[in-house]
């Protein structure tokens, strides 16, 4: 075949199969990083039990995710956005503005955030809030004064810590695990060492306070990542004093490279976090676009079979795999038959 | 003038010496000589233990993927399960869901060890086996309901775990806090291994399958994110090189040289450097959000990467046609040619060698592009199938092969990791053999004038 003839029946293949370009049969979904494992081994199970294609799961982030949800109404948007935090009101307002409107909001379960150390490295075995806002806070209490944070090593605060200089990598501000660590972890410290009390004292309002307690340190010591949780154990495996954020379910897979600190004197497992016992823990969401349900193939039948008994209840493969399975789950159920929008 | 050159002095005869012995100059001029001899060896020596490094770190921990653990399992399907109302009918089987067949391979497990002491409960011990098996046994019933009512034997993944023990990755003391396998699993496998229901062998789930999730990185293969790269490259090829050629023919033989072809110029010289993700930006907002196309399309993958290749075609393409000397353009003119017929007749077909082996290159480059991919959703877990046809091929979601090797590295579990350097061997493969076609096409056919 000769080159031009070979190239215009290029072009009308692409034609032709641009124009049988039919309506989208397979769910589509993107969001938390965190939540991205579960949603895989729901969406493989899904796409063995039922007659439909099975659906597409994207990462990069709560907030991203949420973004793209809220772009609008349609095929080429997402019908799925998973998130590891709750959606913000702005984010609602934003759908709004683009049409969506009608927003179905499923809890699927609760994930506990854990804080882990090379298992060869300092002796990291326990937490409290308390040390983690003197470690990265920009200023702290130092003998009932607030003053620029002096600490570069654990034990400069609290005996008890090995004496290793402090290197923490958190998640980054685009993960919705970081908000769960400010709200849990650094407002909780704040407010134990009374450090937000003394700013209060400056003549910040309540608000200001709050927010300030919630910043980090910007010389080094406190490192985003705004990667996954395996870029985390990277920097882990390569500094003998790094201490890192994960999710249980991440540490529970590494057992063999990480070792765990409790936090307030509690062990992360499944039991702790669904007792309420450890305190650093969230509920992971996922919101349906309620336009789009009956509309893409799948989308009702994806939903009810996410957090279905056989999925998501205590025995099911997501707890296996370390999500906490919700206690209310025939509520959640219930919502998404009824296609309770929020 | 004149007193300018009588006032100019008078040469300096040279010292005599004999030209057989160095003097300094020479012995310096020598010396920097061997000297940059020296940093170009060492520069090379560099580059060749890097090389060495990199390719033996891949091939040291992508080999292991390319074997997988198996065990062989006799399985009882009872009807009383597996088809209450015995009537065979495709839909009360898909009632039972791959859940609904654990309780069996729970129980057809107990047998098989039935006689090897253990401590471990029954109810854990199908942590041996990946959680794949419920499928596989549900996809035999489904296609074949004859098999009711009998005594199968399968052939069933291993989990990642016990696959990673009898690879060496995982030892008894790493098991000391995991929840998903303990080592008295490990002592049942080595039971199990001597009496030859464990077998490791060559994993073609690997090379054809597609990708699994998190819970099972045993199942999880680089085949079908092998065909989504094959229908980008067919879009990259297919609209590439007809425009890429078209316009390069255009600007070196036809166009007129003013501003604005210079300014085209520039412009594809500057397209050329423009990074990746650029492209993908672009793809997401013209290809999806304003055309309509579907998302994760291997089409949407192509358009976007043909944007990123188009200008590697064009600036080689008129590198190619450059090179081939004036005199044969004039000649076919001389005997009175048209403009078109020499450059179709005799420039062109001298210039195929290079238009070919810039668009192979490009292709390649192309091939192990990830960045613009992460744009229009061709990241993530897509477990597709094989697609059924051509247009599904280039519709249905697909990932390709470098984004599946992006995926496999961020995932928790440590098998996924080797997974994804067994992904870098194929993809290399895949590279190294475009560029042999390449160094093969230009030997071939180039001619020296």
């Amino acid at each position: 075949m000769s080159f031009p003839k070979l190239a215009t029946s290029a072009v009308a293949i692409l034609a032709a199969s641009a124009a049988t370009a039919q309506s989208r049969d397979n769910v589509q979904v993107a969001g938390s990083s965190t939540v991205l494992p579960y949603a895989s081994i729901v969406a493989e199970a899904f796409g063995e039990n039922f007659d439909y294609p099975t659906p597409v799961v994207e990462s990069g982030g709560s907030s991203a995710g949420l973004a793209r949800f809220c772009e609008g109404v349609g095929e080429n948007t997402i019908d799925i956005a998973n998130a590891s935090r709750a959606i913000r009101e702005g984010e609602v307002e934003e759908c709004a503005a683009n049409g969506v409107s009608d927003i179905i909001e499923v809890r699927i379960g609760y994930d506990g955030i854990v804080f882990a150390s090379q298992i060869d490295g300092p002796e990291f075995t326990s937490f409290e809030p308390s040390d983690w806002f003197n470690a990265l806070a920009p200023q702290v209490m130092v003998d009932g004064e607030l003053v620029d944070n002096p600490h570069t090593n654990w034990s400069d605060f609290n005996e008890e810590l090995p004496d290793a200089e402090i290197l923490a990598f958190i998640p980054g501000t685009r993960h919705g695990t970081r908000e769960v660590f400010e709200e849990k972890v650094l407002a909780a410290g704040c407010e134990e060492t009374g450090a937000m009390q003394a700013m209060m004292d400056n003549g910040m309002s309540e608000d200001d306070a709050e927010d300030a307690c919630l910043a980090v340190r910007s010389d080094g010591l406190s490192v985003d990542i705004d990667g996954d949780y395996s870029e985390t154990l990277a920097r882990i495996s390569s500094n003998t004093n790094g201490v890192g954020v994960f999710g249980l379910a991440f540490y529970e897979n590494n057992t063999d490279s990480l070792k765990v600190a409790t936090m307030s004197g509690v062990e992360p497992t499944t039991d702790t976090i669904s007792t309420g016992e450890y305190p650093v823990s969230r509920p992971l969401y996922f919101y349906i676009k309620a336009a789009h349900l009956g509309v893409i193939p799948g989308l009702k039948d994806y939903a009810q079979f996410f957090v279905s008994d056989e999925i998501a209840g205590p025995s099911g493969p997501l707890a296996n795999y370390g999500l906490v399975s919700d206690p209310e789950l025939a509520e959640t159920q219930a919502k998404i038959e009824n296609e309770e929008t929020m | 003038m004149t007193d300018a050159t009588q006032g100019a002095p008078f040469p300096a005869s040279r010292p005599t010496r004999s030209i057989l012995s160095e003097d300094a100059r020479t012995r310096k001029r020598n010396a920097a000589e061997r000297r940059f001899k020296m940093y170009g060896m060492a520069a090379l020596g560099v580059g060749i233990v890097f090389l060495v490094l990199l390719l033996t770190t891949i091939v040291r921990n992508g080999i292991p993927a390319f074997t997988q653990t198996f065990i062989v399992l006799e399985v009882p399907l009872p009807e009383a399960t597996l088809d209450p109302n015995g009537e065979r009918l495709e839909a009360d089987l898909k009632k039972v869901s791959t859940f609904g067949y654990n309780p069996l391979i729970e129980q057809a497990l107990i047998e098989a060890t039935a006689d090897i002491p253990t401590e471990i409960e029954d109810g854990d011990l199908d942590k041996i086996l990946s959680a794949s098996a419920g499928a596989i046994l549900r996809n035999t019933v489904i296609a074949d309901p004859s098999v009711i009512g009998t005594l199968q034997e399968f052939e069933l993944l291993a989990s990642s775990r016990v696959d990673g023990y009898l690879k060496g990755r995982v030892e008894r003391a790493d098991l000391a806090r995991d929840n998903n396998l303990d080592a008295a699993h490990l002592d049942l496998i080595d039971v199990m291994v001597e009496r030859g229901d464990v077998e490791r062998r060559f994993n073609w789930q690997f090379v054809l399958g597609s990708d699994a999730s998190e819970s099972r990185p045993e199942q999880a293969g680089i085949g079908v994110s092998m065909i989504g790269s094959f229908f980008m490259m067919l879009v990259v090829l297919g609209l590439s090189l007809p425009i890429g050629v078209a316009a390069s023919i255009y600007l070196e033989e036809f166009a007129p040289q003013n501003r604005l072809t210079d300014i085209i110029e520039v412009n594809i010289s500057n397209l050329a450097a423009v990074p990746s993700i650029v492209f993908g930006i672009l793809g997401l907002a013209a290809f999806i959000q304003f055309a309509h196309l579907p998302q994760s399309a291997p089409l949407v993958g192509g358009l976007t990467l043909t944007l990123m290749t188009l200008p590697t075609i064009v600036i080689s393409t008129r590198a190619a046609l450059k090179s081939v000397p004036p005199s044969i353009r004039d000649a076919a003119l001389g005997v009175g040619a048209s403009k078109m017929q020499s450059v179709f007749h005799h420039v062109l077909p001298l210039a195929m060698p290079g238009i070919l082996t810039g668009t192979i290159i490009g292709l390649a480059q192309a091939l192990g592009e990830t960045a613009p991919l992460l744009l229009i959703g061709m990241v993530g877990f897509i477990a597709s199938n094989y697609p059924d046809g051509v247009a599904e091929g280039f519709l249905s979601p697909n990932s390709a092969m470098p984004a599946q090797i992006y995926e496999w590295a961020k995932r928790a579990d440590p098998a996924y990791y080797e997974r994804a350097w067994g992904g870098i061997i194929v993809l290399l493969l895949f590279l190294l053999t475009m560029n042999l076609i390449a160094v093969l096409l230009r030997r071939r056919f180039e001619r020296r004038w």
